[in-house]
């Protein structure tokens, strides 16, 4: 091992590794489309911006999930609390679309909390219901079909329009990234969420509430779906069926190929954003190579098992 | 005596509650049902349960290792893609051929005939076991976290389906198709024993239906012995306690790659049967996903611990069971379409939170924190 990767610690490893490998994607990317076409869409800002604007969405997705998978624990709930909020706020409205949307996320959240912090289900399986239960509730309000209604000018506005040629979906994203990273490192809301993660016993002896922080933090999950999913009906004008299955298994694979603990209890909110941009850019290289559905899938599962075989190896347990 | 069987129950409520409610529930729904009771029903409801039982047993074995294996609805659905190929049963065989980056590579004629079914069938079983290896291998060898191991080697399995059938296609043997999702006198006729199903002895038991008879079998087999054998029970010991395996010198890297390979054994048999039942290879996404989910869902029903080390292949059986009896009963009593997700959420979620209420009894708040 050679001294610059020793002296980085332990959590700043996987962010570099994987910032390379950024670099990577658009060098080979480049390559391509040069030899192919004789252009480099993949350099140009303009091309960038825009496939980041959709990447925003999944960005805020993995930052609520990121929190979760801190304190150890996974919400499978994700993609229906998105579509959930998203068609809920298309359906009520006018200046309440955005409030309700969210209030849909944080009382998913609440409900999940409850669940897991208080009547100890695994996660796993509980969000699981719950994202049943949103999808059962959605499907009886909608009948099956896309909802007529639209998103209103606010949402699109939010999630399609650009301010001095950068989308605002990017502020957005910018924000609740802020938000997060400042609660994480600067907070005792933070600290608490590392320490659960870490043992939730010794937390718990350590005076703190663990239980309701469990709660805070999958209300904070919900939340960032709600958004994200208001923010997706803005930018496709509307609602639709399984608008979130998307959602889920990238969010938690940014999240890990950043560099977080998939146990919990350690891990940069940085690297969540280098994993989302990593995603996103792996995604559109492989759009403009035209590669099938197939080899996409095969790509994507490689590229999560190459990272992590550098970086994400567990130790071995021995005693 | 008595104060032994208590014992066994109380070590066993979950599988114990799980048998119970199964038994319950279906009573129920055959005395709604028109036809209940009947052989008809029952081959009916059999076939339906045999893919998601199966992979209820697939996600089992990590689980009691104290991993969770996201890749066997994928393994599943890539098995059920090569059984499209394999399983035609025409008589000149199956000519099979690879089409990558434009090459056009033939790969020989795969035999036909009974002999070819029998040779296909073998075949993707072991693709379903090779692919349960090769996650074993990623986990002990790579040392990444099982659930995101096989959430990456799903999308990749995923990825070969869709390279197999980018569309729904293929063909099953009609015969295989009949004589697997029929009950066991429908077997004997088709495969001519038993003199066709005719043999007076045979008739007391020719309304078993035949998936029924493949459950028991595979569970008896496979499962029974695999839990008796030193890597069965190295596979529990993992799951209370690593460590202490560890220090026992039990063999833990090779009780992990078992318990991975047996899932991906167990998907396969569901995503061959699937297959068959449906006589075309899909390579279905939403579908793979749903099944994986279900697969947990069913785990913690037949009463095993997420947390590993204890519970059952058998009791996910039953967790499996009465998931799809619930959906029977929609059919029965004639429950909205639109209504059924909700009632399938709900229900799911009132059974785990049922099984939780213990936690009200704990006195010391510590307990919890596990």
């Amino acid at each position: 091992m050679n001294s610059a990767s020793l002296s980085l610690s332990r959590d700043d490893r996987p962010i570099l590794i994987a910032a390379l490998f950024i670099l990577v994607i658009l060098v080979a990317g480049t390559v391509y489309t040069f030899a192919r076409f004789g252009s480099a869409p993949l350099l140009s800002p303009t091309y960038l911006l825009q496939q980041l604007q959709i990447g925003a969405f999944l960005g805020i997705v993995a930052a609520g999930m990121m929190i979760v998978i801190l304190i150890a624990q996974i919400d499978l709930s994700v993609p229906w609390t998105l579509a959930a909020a998203a068609m809920m706020a298309t359906s009520i409205g006018g200046p309440l679309a955005i409030p309700v949307g969210l209030g849909i996320g944080l009382l998913v959240g609440l409900v999940n909390g409850i669940g897991v912090a208080y009547l100890r289900v695994p996660s796993m399986i509980f969000t699981l219901g719950v994202n049943a239960v949103m999808r059962g509730l959605m499907v009886a309000h909608t009948g099956g079909y896309a909802p007529q209604t639209a998103a209103t000018d606010l949402m699109r506005t939010l999630a399609a329009d650009r301010t001095l040629g950068i989308p605002n979906a990017l502020f957005v994203w910018a924000a609740v990234s802020v938000l997060v990273a400042v609660m994480l490192q600067r907070t005792a809301l933070g600290r608490y969420i590392y320490a659960i993660g870490n043992k939730e016993a010794a937390a718990y002896l350590a005076g703190v509430d663990t239980r309701r922080v469990t709660v805070i933090c999958f209300m904070i999950c919900g939340v960032a779906a709600a958004l994200a999913g208001v923010l997706l009906a803005g930018y496709s004008t509307k609602a639709y069926q399984g608008m979130g299955d998307a959602y889920l298994l990238p969010s938690i694979a940014a999240v890990v190929i950043g560099g977080t603990n998939i146990l919990g209890g350690r891990g940069r909110y940085l690297g969540t954003l280098i994993g989302v941009v990593l995603i996103v850019l792996l995604n559109s290289v492989l759009s403009i190579m035209e590669m099938p559905e197939a080899g996409r899938q095969v790509i994507y599962g490689l590229v999560i098992i190459f990272m992590l075989l550098v970086y994400g190896r567990g130790e071995r347990v021995t005693s | 005596m008595l104060d032994d069987v208590a014992i066994r129950v109380r070590q066993n409520v979950g599988i114990v509650t799980a048998v119970l409610l199964f038994a319950v529930l279906y009573v129920l729904y055959n005395l709604s049902h028109p036809k209940g009771f009947s052989s008809a029903v029952l081959v009916q409801n059999s076939d339906e349960i045999f893919a998601l039982a199966m992979l209820a047993m697939a996600q089992t074995v990590p689980v009691l290792a104290s991993g969770l294996d996201l890749s066997v609805g994928a393994v599943m659905t890539m098995v059920g893609c090569f059984a499209s190929y394999l399983l035609t049963g025409t008589a000149a065989g199956a000519p099979l051929h690879l089409d990558i980056f434009g090459l056009h590579i033939g790969l020989g004629t795969f035999p036909g005939g009974v002999s070819g079914i029998l040779l296909g069938i073998v075949v993707c079983l072991a693709i379903g076991a090779l692919a349960g290896f090769i996650n074993g291998c990623v986990v002990v060898y790579g040392r990444i976290q099982p659930i995101i191991a096989t959430l990456a080697t799903g999308a990749v399995y995923i990825g070969i389906a869709l390279f197999l059938r980018p569309t729904p296609g293929g063909k099953i043997d009609e015969d295989l198709n009949w004589a697997l999702t029929n009950s066991l006198g429908d077997f004997a006729a088709t495969v001519h024993i038993f003199d066709d199903g005719a043999a007076g002895w045979f008739a007391p038991l020719a309304w078993i239906p035949v998936p029924f008879v493949l459950l028991i079998l595979i569970a008896l087999v496979v499962w029974v012995p695999f839990r008796r054998s030193v890597l069965g029970r190295a596979v529990y010991a993992v799951g209370s306690a690593e460590g202490a395996a560890y220090m026992s010198g039990l063999p833990i890297d090779r009780a992990k790659i078992a318990a991975f390979t047996l899932a991906g054994f167990f998907a396969g048999c569901g995503g061959l049967f699937l297959a068959i039942q449906t006589s075309s290879g899909n390579a279905d996404i939403p579908q793979a996903g749903a099944y994986t989910l279900n697969s947990i869902a069913s785990v913690v029903i037949g009463g095993t611990s997420l947390l590993g080390g204890t519970g059952s292949a058998i009791g996910s059986i039953f967790g499996a069971m009465i998931l799809r009896v619930i959906s029977f009963f929609f059919r029965i009593f004639d429950i909205a379409p639109l209504l059924q997700p909700l009632f399938e959420g709900v229900i799911l979620l009132a059974a785990v939170s049922i099984g939780a209420l213990g936690v009200l009894r704990v006195k010391n708040t510590l307990e919890l924190f596990r």
